[in-house]
């Protein structure tokens, strides 16, 4: 509904007090700067660096469930955060010099499962094989606790609408080629053309 | 107030956020003031579906807790 000028200046209480007016003016703009906040749709941008199967969710999580929530959400893909845009995902991770990654055992009774296996870093390191075996054992405990793969939460971030971005830098330094990526990937760009993106974010969170 | 309700999701089992990202699913799938069911096991859900709809507007008709799982019924708004 427009308003004229004339109208709008004679919906001003001018027979206020200053201190009324004052306060009048207060009140409304709240109420204005309230109808603005309710009428926004938040929005999130995360720039992802890490490639690894336990870095991988922190950044699908968040962004799956922003856009359940309807808020416009974007992913910045760049060094290793690229494996996580490759079409067949093949996430390791490394329990090596990583003293916050509990080693639980995925089978057997509950009392062996809750076991958190002290290994030191100087068997981690001679083992052949270790890290595959801890990736394995990570993956099946996921599975085991109802977690989402990646992949399905990769999946259900983009049905919910997200932007998918790479870093196009990154592909030219690891020599990757485009074909190793899902195709939904929306744009190959830079930190140039990321950056103005992520200025207007309420969220912006580095991983 | 009874209403029927138009789908069931069965979450049980599945942690956060998949239980989230189905009921969003469902609800946009059903038309407005069509009423979801979502069960679910995940503790977690308890909150996060009171501020799902929250967010999003959708009417949160009861949470309800039974045999060791959460019946949660919302209505598409």
């Amino acid at each position: 509904m427009a308003v004229t000028k004339q109208e709008a200046l004679s919906s001003i209480p001018t027979h206020l007090s200053p201190e009324a007016l004052n306060h009048w003016f207060d009140q409304r703009l709240d109420e204005k700067l309230a109808e603005r906040d309710a009428a926004k749709t938040p929005s999130l941008a995360i720039i992802a660096t890490k490639g690894t199967l336990d870095m991988a969710y922190p950044p699908f999580i968040l962004a799956s469930t922003a856009t359940a929530l309807d808020w416009d959400v974007s992913i910045f893909f760049t060094f290793y955060g690229l494996e996580l845009l490759k079409a067949d995902l093949e996430l390791g991770l490394s329990p090596l010099g990583n003293p916050a990654m509990p080693m639980k055992m995925p089978f057997g009774p509950d009392w062996f499962q809750n076991i958190n296996w002290k290994i030191p870093n100087a068997v981690q390191s001679v083992v052949p094989g270790f890290e595959g075996f801890s990736a394995g054992m990570m993956k099946q405990t996921l599975k085991n606790k109802g977690v989402a793969s990646i992949a399905e939460l990769r999946e259900m971030t983009l049905e919910g609408g997200a932007n998918l971005v790479a870093c196009q830098m990154t592909v030219d330094l690891f020599g990757y080629s485009k074909d190793d990526f899902i195709p939904e990937i929306t744009d190959w760009i830079g930190a140039t053309s990321y950056l103005p993106q992520a200025a207007k974010a309420d969220i912006s969170l580095f991983i | 107030m009874s209403a029927a309700v138009a789908q069931e999701i069965d979450a049980r089992g599945l942690n956060c956020p998949l239980p989230i990202l189905k009921i969003k699913k469902a609800l946009a799938a059903v038309s407005d003031g069509d009423v979801v069911s979502l069960l679910a096991t995940d503790p977690g859900s308890v909150k996060d579906v009171q501020a799902f709809c929250k967010q999003t507007g959708n009417e949160l008709l009861s949470s309800d807790e039974s045999e060791g799982a959460f019946q949660f019924l919302v209505r598409k708004q």
